[in-house]
């Protein structure tokens, strides 16, 4: 289907980056590697999407490097964002999805198959031509995924995926997120929910304070986390 | 590569405006027109309308009149932008002359001027036929007076009538001992018509404009028939020693046609109400 | 004694020295208001998005110039296209193109400060997804432009509606000479200082006609095209 080799796996080497004296991210060394969907969690403020930005080379770091595949060259084309808040163009839903294709160079005889598959895929095939940004949240979300997936990406970033959504459109959501994953792309996600995490994730990165504590196969993780933090995280207290 | 097809054409439609008066106006200037500076006086009072199109009929060649104050037309003549010069002011005419930016001055036509003034005639000099001792009476009794201001032909005058009168403006304005009832507006003819007409004040004005002025409200002629008031208009061709740009076979043909018996005609048989405002005198060699 | 509706009647047996007139008059506007876009809805765009040293100045500058002075305008323009000035040897002064040029002068800092401001704006909200897309810089500008459009058509008849109402600039470079260079501002001024206040009433009746007809049909452009695409 395609081949992830240039991308994956995503090695962050003793990342460090600070913004104006705050330290955001702090001597962080962590591989993400192909397979199912790892999630990343931790409380407000810990650098989860700063650490999502600098795997879309949105930002760089400050100290240490990222490598994609082993090397540092890597063009973000085969990587595709959602933001936790998307922005929907001033186009209609197809025209979003239209523009995506566009700007990865898919070859304009293919758009109109690959936006009616994209639209049957996150469920918004009957409203192609509505204004994009009239669409509910929900709505909103499913297309900022179908327009990310638009770049046919090998690794599929999204920030919080469904922290502002209600449950039924969540759920919705998280149905997307596994159909993705079935078709091998990889995805790596930040979130909030540790249900979202258990039910999706394949492994779990735990940041705090910018540093990376606890990494582990899901399962591993919730039930027996070998820090405290991630002790305390998981039965839902503060972590400070 | 980026969806911009859409913005594109709304600019076209703009966009596709703009050639079109590009390209007409320069096919406008190959054809045979004159730039002919005149006065607000001969514009306002509605003679060029009258005559142009008898000239335009007989040569084709369009006259385009920029209609300005006598000094500020001499003055767009001197840069080269005008052709021609067809104004009222014998001495600054005689100097243009001098400086070299004329050919030739041939008197055209006259008019008089005539003091307007409001009917309640604050300074009690309606119906007399001394400018000077009315100009005097205006000032004794600090009448509201409209000056020009602009160094047309009609402000010329005015000063020049005022100075017979033994009142230099100039002076007494740098002094400061100018009272507030003299008011220079520094605009044309009918601006100064509309101003007087507003505050019941009077004002110099040749009688073409008056003529045809169509808001006299409360005004009329006050003071007329003073041989002084006598307004002699003259036409020049620019020089194209000075400015090569100069029409000089087209503009002199035009000035040749207003000072032939034909163009002279025309000026004469231009009437408001029965009555003449211009009066040809090109055989008049001191005119 | 002429009255308004002698301007209205010069409309209803279609008088064709007051067609010239307005022909000329939206000619002369509408050719420096599609001047003025393609100059100053690139450099709006240009400024928005680039960060360059005295860049707040520019824009302080621009700001400014939205408010020039069209007699100012006008006199610059004069000198520049007099024969005795540096671009004298045009023969432009005293033609429409004058006119066109005047205009662009007092319409592109509009279309440019205005422009800046919407396209920033949009920029600031595109930023991340244009920048997590891999648009490079020109499908950057080409991209808020577009998206842009509606507020742009809003710009563009602001920039109209100055170029529409003045008189100041075009009576110099112009000279308001009669079927050349008349146009509806300058005839309404003629026919002031000639006293026939309604005469000149009339035309500025239909002078306001026109730009409220031209500002109904780029609303409704606007408002369809929003509604299509949001």
């Amino acid at each position: 289907m395609r081949s992830p080799d240039s991308e994956l796996p995503i090695a962050f080497e003793d990342v460090s980056m600070s913004a104006g004296g705050v330290t955001i991210l702090d001597h962080v060394s962590l591989t993400i590697e192909a397979g199912a969907p790892t999630a990343i969690i931790g409380p407000n403020g810990s650098g989860k999407t700063t650490l999502l930005r600098a795997a879309m080379g949105l930002i760089a770091p400050t100290q240490g490097r990222i490598t994609y595949g082993g090397r540092t060259d890597v063009a973000p084309i085969k990587r595709a964002l959602v933001f936790q808040r998307p922005v929907m163009l001033r186009r209609s839903v197809a025209g979003n999805l239209r523009y995506a294709l566009r700007a990865a160079s898919v070859p304009r005889a293919q758009h109109d198959a690959r936006i009616a598959d994209l639209l049957t895929l996150v469920g918004l095939a009957t409203m192609a031509d509505r204004p994009a940004r009239r669409l509910s949240g929900g709505e909103q979300q499913r297309l900022a995924l179908a327009r990310a997936l638009a770049r046919d990406p090998a690794v599929l970033l999204l920030d919080e995926p469904t922290a502002s959504l209600d449950p039924a459109a969540s759920k919705n959501i998280e149905d997307l997120i596994r159909a993705v994953g079935a078709r091998g792309i990889k995805v790596v996600m930040t979130t909030h929910d540790l249900g979202a995490a258990r039910r999706l994730a394949g492994d779990v990165v735990l940041i705090h304070r910018g540093r990376v504590v606890e990494r582990a196969a899901t399962d591993a993780f919730f039930h027996s986390p070998q820090t405290g933090e991630a002790k305390t995280f998981i039965a839902g207290d503060l972590l400070i | 590569m980026y969806s911009t097809r859409h913005f594109l054409l709304t600019l076209a439609g703009f966009i596709a405006l703009a050639p079109l008066s590009l390209s007409s106006a320069p096919a406008l200037a190959q054809d045979k027109s004159i730039v002919v500076a005149s006065t607000t006086s001969t514009q306002d009072s509605g003679l060029f309308g009258h005559i142009l199109p008898l000239f335009k009929q007989k040569t084709g060649i369009d006259v385009k009149v920029v209609a300005q104050g006598t000094g500020q037309a001499l003055d767009t003549a001197r840069r080269g932008d005008a052709d021609v010069v067809f104004v009222h002011a014998k001495s600054a005419e005689q100097k243009f002359l001098n400086e070299g930016f004329g050919v030739k001055r041939y008197p055209v036509m006259y008019n008089d001027f005539v003091l307007i003034g409001p009917k309640s005639d604050p300074a009690g000099i309606k119906g007399g036929k001394d400018i000077v001792k009315a100009l005097t009476t205006i000032k004794e009794k600090a009448a509201p007076f409209i000056s020009r201001g602009d160094r047309s032909g009609t402000h010329v005058a005015e000063l020049n009538l005022w100075k017979v009168a033994g009142i230099d403006i100039a002076k007494e304005k740098e002094s400061k001992q100018l009272g507030p009832w003299y008011r220079d507006i520094g605009q044309g003819m009918g601006a100064a018509l509309n101003t007087a007409s507003a505050s019941n004040a009077y004002v110099l004005s040749d009688r073409g404009t008056w003529l045809s002025f169509k808001n006299r409200g409360d005004l009329g002629i006050v003071v007329e028939g003073d041989k002084r008031l006598f307004n002699q208009y003259g036409v020049m061709l620019v020089n194209p020693a000075k400015h090569a740009t100069v029409k000089k076979d087209l503009g002199q043909q035009f000035i040749d046609w207003l000072i032939s018996p034909e163009g002279q005609k025309a000026i004469a048989d231009y009437k408001i109400n029965g009555e003449q405002l211009f009066y040809p005198n090109a055989g008049d060699p001191n005119a | 004694m002429e009255t308004p509706l002698s301007a209205l009647d010069l409309v209803l047996t279609g008088d064709p020295a007051l067609f010239a007139i307005v022909r000329l008059s939206l000619l002369v506007s509408l050719s420096a208001v599609a001047i003025a876009a393609l100059i100053g809805i690139p450099l709006g765009a240009l400024i928005a998005l680039t960060r360059f040293h005295g860049r707040e100045a520019v824009i302080v500058l621009l700001n400014a110039l939205m408010g020039l002075p069209p007699v100012v305008a006008g006199l610059v323009i004069f000198l520049l296209l007099s024969r005795s000035g540096p671009l004298g040897a045009l023969g432009w002064l005293f033609t429409p193109q004058a006119m066109i040029i005047a205009q662009v002068l007092l319409v592109t800092p509009i279309i440019a400060a205005l422009t800046r401001q919407t396209i920033e704006d949009l920029w600031i909200e595109y930023r991340d997804e244009l920048t997590a897309m891999n648009i490079g810089p020109l499908g950057r500008v080409l991209t808020l432009i577009r998206d842009a459009r509606f507020s742009l058509v809003t710009i563009l008849l602001a920039g109209f509606g100055r170029a529409a109402a003045e008189v100041g600039a075009i009576i110099i470079v112009g000279g308001n000479i009669d079927g050349f260079t008349r146009t509806m501002t300058t005839a309404i001024a003629l026919e002031t200082s000639k006293g026939d206040l309604p005469l000149a009433i009339g035309l500025g009746g239909i002078l306001i006609a026109i730009v409220v007809i031209v500002n109904a049909l780029a609303w409704a452009v606007r408002r369809t095209g929003e509604a299509i695409a949001g």
